[in-house]
Order: C-alpha cells, then structure tokens, then sequence
C-alpha cells in the first residue's frame, strides 16, 4: 500500500510536467497582450513596446518557459505582471475563501444528496423517488448562476436573512463566516448534490437487488441495518468515485460562484488573470488545480481499500 | 428508515433553525464612518505614472497631492503650492509650497521631491513630454521653493502640472519618484488625504484607504480636484464586484454605499429603492469613439472616412448605450468634450445633420469602393464599446459596405489594435472605444486627434495640417486665440475624420441616501463626502 501511494506520486510529477507544458504553450498562442491591457487605453503602441520588452515578453518560447520551470521547481511560481505581488502570496490570500467554500458545499451536497439517493433507491417507483428524481433533474439543469441570483433575491434582498456578497474570514466569527457561505455553497452544490444522489440511487438500485440483501431481510434484519451496513457499503464505491470526479465540477463551479457572490477566491483571481492574461498567475492557479486533482483521485483509490476488503494495492 | 430520516430531518431542522437565528441580523447596514464603494475596475497597479488606468489615476488622488489642480472652471489652481510667480520673459516659474505638507511616513514634503516627480512624470505622459522639450532646469531655492527654467515659453505649463487626468502629476517622496518611468513602484507613500493599507489590499477584491490625521487641507470649498480635501470618514473600502447584478442587490441591500458606475439598463430597478439616490456625478462624461485604420485599405481612404460622417447616428448609438432616457447622454458633434471652452461645432454639418443614406453611397461610390471586407472589433466584456459597435454596423451595413463584426474580449482587442498588418495578417479597419471627456478637453490633449501617423494612437492617421494647428494651439495667447485655433483644427478633423464622435454619456452613479457631499467632478474624488 506504501509502496503503491509513493508509486502514485512519483506519477504525478510527469503528469504535472505535461500540464505545464500544455498550459504554457496554451497561454504562449492565445491572443491578448498584458502589455497593452497594462499599459492603458490612451497608451501608444510604443507604451507597449516598451512595456513588452521590460515583461520579457518578446523573449523565445524555450527561454521564457526554461524560465518559469526553473521558479516553479525551487518554488517560485513568478511575480503577477500586474500587481508586482508574488503569484504563491496571491494564491495565499485567495486559498481560504476557496476552500472554505469547496469543503462547505461538499459536506452539504453529500449530507444532503446520500440520504436523498438512498431513500429513492429504498422507496423506488413511489412519489419519494419521483421527487429526488426531479430534484436531481433540476439540479443538473438550473446553472448556477441562475440558482445564485435566486437565492440572492429571495434571502437577500426580499427576508434580508444572509448576505449578498463578500467572504468574512473564519478568525473574525463563526456565525458571519458561515452566513457568508450558505448561499454560495447552496449555488455551487446542488449540480453536485444532484448527481451524487442519482448516482447513489442506482448504485443501492443494482445493491439492493443483490440475493444476500433479501436474505438479510428473510432472516429479520431491520430495515436500517440492511440499508446501511449491507445495502450502502457495497454501493459506496461507484458513490465514493462520484465524488472525486465532482471535485472537478466543484473546481469550474467556483469560478462562476465567486464571481456572482464576490468571493476573492481562487476562482476569480483565475477569471480576473485570464481577462487581464496575467500569465504567471493563470500559471500557476492551473498548476495547483492539476496537483489537487491528482491528489483527490488518488484519496479516492485509496478509500477503496477502506470501503472494499477485496481491493488491494 | 426511521433512524435515517431521522437524522435528515435533524440536519434540514438545524439549518432551518441556524437560518431563523441568522435573520435577525441586520446585513443591511454598514458601519458608520466606513464607506463602501465598489470602484469602476480592479485596483492592479499601484503607479500612477506607469500605467494610464483611470482606475489607477483614482487611487492616486487618494493617497497623492498635487501642486495644482483644476478646477470646475477649467482653471488650474495652487493645490499643494502656497504661492507662486512668474518671470516677466515668462521662462521662470517659482512655486513656494504651503506649510505643514507630510507624506504618510511622516517626512517634510520637500522641493526635491516635487522636482523628482514631475521629472519621472514628464518621462511618460504626453503633455508632460510636450513641456519637457520646453523646460531647461528643475532646481530647488530651498526645501520649499523651487524654479522651472525653460528654454522657450510653455503656456500650458501650469494646466500641464495642474493636469486633471493621465498621467496626473503626483506629488510622490523623491526615493520612490527616483524609480524609472518605466518600472512600476510599489511604495504607496504619498502625502494626500487618505493613506492605503498596503497589508489589506487584495488585487481583484479590495483596497482599504484610512483617513490621514496629519493632512492639512485648503481653506477653499472643493472644486473639482482643486481646493480643500477635507476627508470626513475614516476608512474608505474599495470592494471590486465585477458582477453588475451582484453589486446591484449589494448596493440595493444596504451592504455597499457607493457604486461608482453602473449600466443603465439597472437604473429602472434601483430608483425603486427611496435609499438609493441615482445620480450623474460627472459633468463631462465621456466621448464615444469610431475609430479607422488609416493605414490599410478601404479606411485610409479619406472619402469613405468622410461617407461614414452621414451614417453614423449618434442618437442610435447613444440610445443603445444609454437608453431612452437622455438624462445619461446628449450628441456631442465635436472632437472636444461637449460643455467646455474648445467644444465648438465648425465643420460638423455632415455628422449634426439628417442622416443622409444617398450621400453616404455616392461617397462610398466615390471612394472606389468595391465591397471589401471590413473588420470591425467589438468587446463583449464592455457594454460601452459593443453597443456602439452592435449599432453601427447594422447602420454600415445598410449602406451596402461587407461588415464583419468580430466579437472577443477587451484584452484581445487591444492587443489586436496594435497590428498595423492588413485584414489578412489578423488585422483590423475599425474599433470602438471611449474616452473620459477630460482627456479630449482640447488639442493639446486630445490623443485621438494626433495625426503624426505610424506614431500617433491606433489607427495612426497621418494630416500634417492637423499637426501644426496642434503645435498652434498650445502657443496661443488666450482663450479667444485658443477657440479660434480649435475650431479650424476641428474643421480640419472633420475633413481629414482621424475618427469619428458617436456622442457624449455619463455612467449613471448609484449611493445611498445618507452619503452626502459627493463631489461632482469628471474623476471621483472621495473627500468632502460624508455618511450621516
């Protein structure tokens, strides 16, 4: 299992080698100059010029990305073309909002979305199944900008209960922390809490057929004992996979979440960089996106162990 | 089963019941002496005279000084200069600074100081660079008095240092105005009204700025930049919300106090609220802007430049910038911002005129013509060049001419406008942008109208007439010379179209009720304001 964890690891260096060098070749081709957006609108063309060259933009390819390797591998992800400010202090700043965010509408969707799959599985065919179907319908089909203006104009503007926008960081109160957080987290989880509920359906759906769950039953289980030490445990693993793989979804929704509910996240910085096309920054925020990726799915492969004595590495 | 719907029925109870208990609390409200303001961009650079970013330029009349400033009258007054002469040859100016001037660190503004900064400052804005060629020596008489020594007569110097847009000519310690032009300083030491927290500032979210104790404003009211900057609050956060709808229900929720610049199309659902007061706080506005490359085919042709003179309807345009309600914007058919000294209509007849479709043909006709493909840019992250460039090319098209509007966004655009290279090297015939009416007040610094060809602004129009009325202009003797210059400059513009004017508009301004003393002036300027 060690051996097989370090084996995993050393696997993701050539795979963040290929994003980098994917990212960088993506960046190197799409048009757009930082030097003409930095330089202003009543700029001349020599303004840019001259801040071109001072950006070291008009260096080659090889050189100017030997370069950016070169920090990335002593731990320099480069300086914002911007701001002057390191790209690590940048993400710094923005890695709490982010996670704060993530963490909370993951726990929400999968509180939520395993119990509601699970009792549709249980009572399939009934106006309860019916009813998580189409909350999950709904779910995938209501973009998350549209479910984050409603939620705005409901709790915000019409009960003035919670927040309209900004992040309040957790040192400064739980309570307007996490006030902060629940609209947001509602908006950027439900595409997520509905797809980890159809998925849990049917994975208890194809379970709870199994012979030894009606042999449970036959021999006097109670309801709640073969559904969650029998009937969940086997489904978990599909369940546990759709999870990690919504990490990814959970990635391209704050983008748009933190735009809307004006979180400094890392989800706007990546959209203000792109706009802007602030290279290091957009750099180095795909970077640690791919390394986190490549973590979660290997969490993932590791709980199969946990979830299923079968597995094993 | 019981047991799980249970406990699913405990989790929804205890956010319902977390839900109830948050109610209460009153999101609506700021806090007293703090103002909340969602700026027009994100705060991204620091250096005032690295970047032309009105955004930047705000941030510097924040924390910066200045030794003149304009006023609503379009005059430059001493702002931090106590007094001053001038030499009878008119080639030496002597300014003497007020008393008591501090930067943020606590050091003596001193005459090295200023010296410094107007020296890195000449290096990079073009009126600054204009009056470069005139000045002979900067020295300091002493810590407070300091000479301008020029070679010839410059008399625009004072509406030069006084300057009222990009690049301002702050007042920065002379270590940091050492830096080079070319470099962006990241030490926010001034010695204006507000200092910056460097420590709270996060690009791409906020910038906090606290009251200066040490500031020792004018005794004169406010007027525009010019006179006393008398800061009433303590703390002024600038919060960048980028999404209008977001700052809309921020600002409708109480949870902001002032958003700078807001599309008018909100403007209906905002003056629902009695605490929203909706206002134009710029008296200039801006100028929207066609704009040709003169270098490539079919624009560098004068003819269909003029033939465009009789299509362009700048009611058309501005109604879909600014909608139906002319409250937010008027025609303007002048070069110069409608409403100040130079604006003046010589030479406008083809564009104040009906529209005139025939003429616009048989030019087009004349103009040899014969249906090539036109690239029109737009930007569909700005509301104010894609509705310009939406309408016209509906009108272009009209006329019979091969429009091919192409959509990207605002950083490729002005990337691409760079490219002198024709349509089939990725090139480009027309773009549209807008210009803050401060910077089009008149020749000396309206940009656009430069015609000194592969070095004038995008699109690089070459009219050596235009040129030499400029240099005339900026030696004129008085305001009646000045006007008479302009309009035969504008009358040359009108002939030679290095662009052309789509009209004049504000951005609405959104505040709450209880912020009073906003002062009406072409930049937003936050002293003087108050939050009852």
């Amino acid at each position: 299992m060690f051996a097989y964890v370090i084996r995993r690891l050393l696997a993701t260096i050539p795979v963040m080698g290929v994003v980098a060098i994917f990212v960088f070749s993506l960046l190197y081709i799409t048009p757009g100059d930082p030097a003409a957006v930095i330089a202003g609108d009543i700029a001349t063309a020599e303004d840019i010029a001259r801040i071109h060259h001072q950006l070291g933009l008009d260096e080659p390819f090889l050189w100017r990305f030997g370069g950016w390797l070169w920090g990335v591998l002593r731990g320099d992800l480069g300086i914002s073309i911007f701001t002057n400010l390191p790209v690590a202090q940048l993400i710094g700043q923005r890695l709490e909002p982010t996670l704060a965010l993530t963490t909370t509408a993951l726990v929400v969707t999968v509180i939520f979305a395993i119990p509601l799959g699970v009792i549709a599985a249980w009572k399939v065919g009934t106006w309860i199944d019916r009813g998580v179907m189409i909350f999950a319908v709904l779910g995938f089909s209501l973009p998350a900008f549209v479910l984050a203006y409603l939620l705005i104009l409901a709790f915000s503007i019409e009960l003035d209960w919670l927040p309209v926008q900004g992040y309040v960081s957790i040192r400064e109160g739980f309570a307007p922390f996490i006030e902060h957080l629940i609209l947001p987290s509602i908006a950027l989880g439900l595409i997520y809490g509905a797809l980890i509920a159809r998925i849990t359906r049917a994975s208890m759906l194809e379970v709870l057929s199994q012979d030894y769950i009606r042999t449970a039953q036959a021999k006097g289980l109670a309801n709640e004992t073969v559904l969650v030490r029998h009937a969940l445990k086997n489904a978990a693993v599909p369940i546990v996979t759709v999870i990690g793989i919504g990490i990814a979804l959970l990635i391209s929704g704050v983008i748009v979440t933190e735009t809307v509910f004006a979180i400094p996240g890392i989800g706007r910085l990546t959209v203000d960089a792109i706009l802007r096309r602030d290279y290091p920054i957009i750099q180095g925020v795909i970077l640690l996106f791919s390394a986190a990726y490549v973590l979660v799915n290997l969490a993932v492969d590791i709980s199969y162990t946990l979830l299923d004595p079968r597995v094993r590495y | 089963m019981i047991n799980i719907l249970r406990g699913f029925s405990g989790v929804a109870i205890a956010a319902a019941l977390a839900a109830l208990m948050l109610a209460p609390e009153a999101f609506a409200q700021t806090s007293g002496k703090t103002i909340k303001f969602i700026p027009e961009a994100d705060l991204r650079s620091l250096d005032p005279i690295w970047t032309t970013a009105y955004i930047t330029r705000n941030h510097g009349y924040m924390v910066y000084d200045t030794l003149f400033a304009l006023d609503e009258h379009f005059k430059p007054q001493p702002q931090m200069v106590d007094h001053w002469k001038i030499s009878d040859d008119k080639l030496i100016y002597t300014f003497t600074l007020r008393d008591k001037l501090k930067f943020h660190d606590g050091q003596p503004v001193r005459s090295a100081d200023c010296i410094a900064s107007l020296q890195r400052w000449m290096k990079r804005d073009a009126l600054g660079q204009a009056m470069a060629e005139s000045v002979g020596e900067m020295k300091a008489e002493d810590d407070s008095t300091f000479s301008i020594i020029l070679k010839k007569p410059f008399p625009l110097l004072l509406e030069a240092i006084g300057k009222l847009s990009s690049n301002v000519p702050f007042i920065m310690p002379e270590r940091v105005a050492k830096t080079d032009a070319g470099t962006q300083i990241t030490d926010p030491t001034g010695s204006g009204p507000f200092k910056f927290v460097k420590d709270e500032w996060v690009p791409g979210n906020k910038a906090i700025y606290v009251k200066n104790a040490d500031y020792v404003p004018r005794s004169e009211p406010p007027s525009w930049a010019s006179g006393g900057k008398v800061v009433k609050v303590d703390r002024v956060e600038w919060l960048y919300i980028p999404d209008s709808a977001t700052a809309a229900a921020a600002i409708n929720a109480g949870e902001v106090d002032w958003w700078q610049q807001m599309p008018p199309d909100l403007v209906p659902l905002l003056s629902k609220n009695k605490d929203i007061s909706i206002a134009s706080v710029d008296p200039l506005g801006s100028l929207g802007v066609m704009r040709f490359n003169h270098l490539q085919p079919p624009f560098n042709n004068q003819t269909l430049r003029q033939a465009m003179l009789y299509v362009v309807d700048q009611k058309d345009v501005m109604t879909a910038l600014g909608g139906e309600d002319q409250k937010f914007w008027k025609t303007c058919y002048s070069y110069f911002t409608c409403g100040t000294p130079m604006s003046n209509e010589a030479g406008a007849g083809p564009l104040k005129g009906k529209r005139d479709l025939d003429k616009a043909k048989a030019l087009v006709k004349e103009s040899g013509y014969k249906g090539e493909r036109i690239v029109m840019m737009t930007a569909t992250d700005q509301w104010i060049v894609n509705s310009q460039a939406q309408v016209v090319a509906q009108e272009l098209r009209e006329i019979g001419l091969n429009v091919d509007l192409q959509a990207m966004d605002w950083g490729t655009l002005i990337t691409r406008r760079t490219n002198k290279e024709g349509i089939d090297k990725n090139g480009w015939s027309i773009f549209f942008t807008w210009l803050v009416g401060p910077d089009v007040i008149n020749p000396a610094l309206n940009f656009p109208l430069r015609a000194n060809g592969e070095k004038a602004w995008f699109g690089w129009p070459t009219d050596t007439k235009l040129e030499a009325m400029r240099v005339q202009w900026m030696d004129a003797p008085d305001l009646a010379a000045q006007q008479r210059l302009a309009a035969a400059e504008q009358e040359e513009a009108f002939t030679s179209v290095p662009f052309v004017p789509t009209g004049q508009f504000v951005i609405p301004t959104a505040f709450r009720s209880n912020l009073k003393g906003v002062i009406v002036a072409p930049i937003v300027l936050m002293w003087n304001v108050e939050k009852k």
